[in-house]
């Protein structure tokens, strides 16, 4: 209970510290530059206080026990013996069906962890709140949880094929590109936002596990070369995903409508 | 008779049944993987238990907090920039929300530190610890800055109007030709930096402000033009931290 209370306080502490300069900020401009009252000071307060709290809970639980778990786990998928690398690199076959398991595992975990990002979570509850209904919550999550997911377990296969990184990322802004045009304007602007929402807390210390793992594993690849790039497809596959999910429940309004209206013409004729 | 109490009480019973809701995948994914494919008993279940509790706890609080405290902030303060009507002002706090909250962002720290030691092992700088840390400070300031002129850019574009598309399609631009110059090692840090740079109360307040502003001006329409600037934040490090590896 005390080690327990010691590490809790640690984790307090250094949240504390990566709050103060946004706060001092916040409350720097008002007071000096707007200088006006902040509105309902004491609730402000105590949703300061709650957040201080609540992340302090939030990264000491998943310290405790979830990343290890998740992070062991990593390690055990990428093990040589996992896959079947035997130690020399000649007999090395880069099967893909070896790796099986890690994609699922990469899939299963990207869909998981983006369930329960917090600032994902804000971002759903705004973009519900100014459209009016119109974008729910959980279809922006469950949308934005599906691009990570498919996002990580490409990233994965990369780090598996050795193909260079940027030619993933290039295909990937032309296809965002061309999605551009036809999906509805009123979601563009949250589609890219939700690239960049994705990876936080959650989900990067999980997904840098199963990278470091993979790179370090697989014959030829370097961990300093490899590892790196799974984040950037977490953040960039969640656009597609969006605009996608906008596009199909477009069309899917669209057909009902006129499903309807068909409908209702019979019911007249 | 409702008394204030049991009227809290079940508010926040309601969302801890949510929180228990959005974590239950993860415990799923992870009990199954060490179940079913490991065929492996969990270790110290007591301890994952007590873990996981906490990090229902601990976001339940955190969305109550986020209601409570950094929306109703962000908002209150986009639009008494609005009616302020100082356009430099609002630049200035744009730049210093960008620049504040990423500086000290724990994740980038972690990455900028590992992109010294590729540095150092590419032979782009030299192996001594004072060139690593000078190495890895630069480039967390270069992000740092790089998220303050994202933020800076994208008030600006809810200020004009202008459409999101054009100005990200310009961003990608920009990464494809820098990745065409930039040495190999920084790549993948650099894709990877776009991602890390937006941490849990940066991506509320920056939503908040983002739409606050968007609803404040006359003209905008807080859906297409409120969002977007989580966006910039997540693009432009990309190029600046590609221009960082190429210049030294």
């Amino acid at each position: 209970m005390m080690a327990w209370l010691m590490d809790f306080l640690d984790t307090l502490l250094a949240t504390i510290t990566d709050v103060l300069p946004i706060a001092a900020i916040l409350f720097g401009f008002q007071l000096f530059v707007l200088r006006k009252n902040i509105r309902n000071l004491r609730q402000v307060l105590t949703g300061f206080v709650l957040v201080l709290l609540g992340l302090a809970f939030f990264l000491e639980g998943l310290e405790q026990a979830l990343f290890p778990l998740g992070k062991l786990m990593a390690e055990q998928l990428t093990a040589p013996e996992f896959l079947g690398i035997s130690g020399t690199a000649g007999d090395f076959e880069s099967h893909w069906t070896n790796y099986l398991w890690v994609y699922l595992f990469a899939f299963a975990i990207g869909l998981s962890t983006t369930i329960a990002e917090p600032s994902l979570i804000a971002v759903a509850i705004k973009a519900n709140q100014v459209s009016g209904g119109t974008v729910g919550t959980w279809g922006l999550r469950i949308a934005v949880a599906i691009g990570v997911a498919i996002g990580i377990s490409l990233g994965a296969y990369r780090i598996v094929t050795g193909t260079p990184l940027h030619y993933y990322i290039i295909t990937g802004y032309v296809v965002v590109l061309i999605q551009t045009v036809f999906c509805p304007k009123a979601i563009i602007a949250l589609a890219y936002d939700s690239g960049g929402v994705t990876t936080s807390t959650v989900t990067v210390p999980l997904v840098a596990a199963l990278g470091l793992g993979l790179s370090s594993t697989i014959p030829g690849r370097n961990p300093m070369l490899d590892g790196f790039g799974l984040i950037a497809f977490a953040s960039l596959f969640p656009i597609m995903s969006v605009m996608g999910y906008a596009q199909l429940s477009e069309r899917l309004a669209r057909r009902a409508k006129t499903t309807q209206m068909r409908d209702k013409k019979c019911i007249s004729n | 008779m409702v008394s204030p109490v049991n009227k809290l009480i079940q508010h926040f019973s309601k969302a801890l049944m949510e929180s228990i809701r959005d974590l239950a995948p993860i415990v799923v994914v992870i009990a199954c993987f060490q179940l079913l494919v490991f065929r492996q008993p969990i270790p110290d279940l007591g301890g994952l238990l007590f873990g996981t509790l906490q990090v229902v706890i601990g976001l339940t609080l955190f969305i109550q907090g986020l209601k409570m405290g950094l929306f109703p902030i962000g908002e209150s303060m986009a639009h008494d920039f609005a009616s302020k009507g100082s356009v430099l002002w609002l630049v200035l706090f744009a730049f210093a929300l960008g620049f504040g909250t990423t500086i000290a962002e724990p994740a980038l720290i972690a990455i900028s530190d590992e992109a010294a030691r590729v540095a150092a092992t590419g032979g782009m700088i030299k192996e001594s610890v004072e060139e690593m840390q000078a190495y890895s400070d630069g480039l967390r300031f270069t992000v740092a800055i790089s998220v303050g002129l994202a933020i800076v850019i994208g008030v600006i574009r809810i200020i004009k109007g202008w459409p999101i598309q054009y100005l990200i399609m310009g961003g990608y631009a920009g990464v494809v030709i820098m990745t065409g110059f930039a040495p190999p090692e920084i790549i993948g840090i650099a894709y990877d930096s776009g991602g890390v740079t937006t941490s849990t109360i940066t991506v509320p307040l920056v939503t908040a402000l983002g739409v606050g502003l968007a609803s404040s001006i006359r003209g905008r329409n807080p859906m297409t033009d409120g969002f977007g600037l989580i966006a910039f934040a997540s693009l432009t490090p990309m190029i600046f931290v590609m221009a960082y590896g190429m210049l030294l």
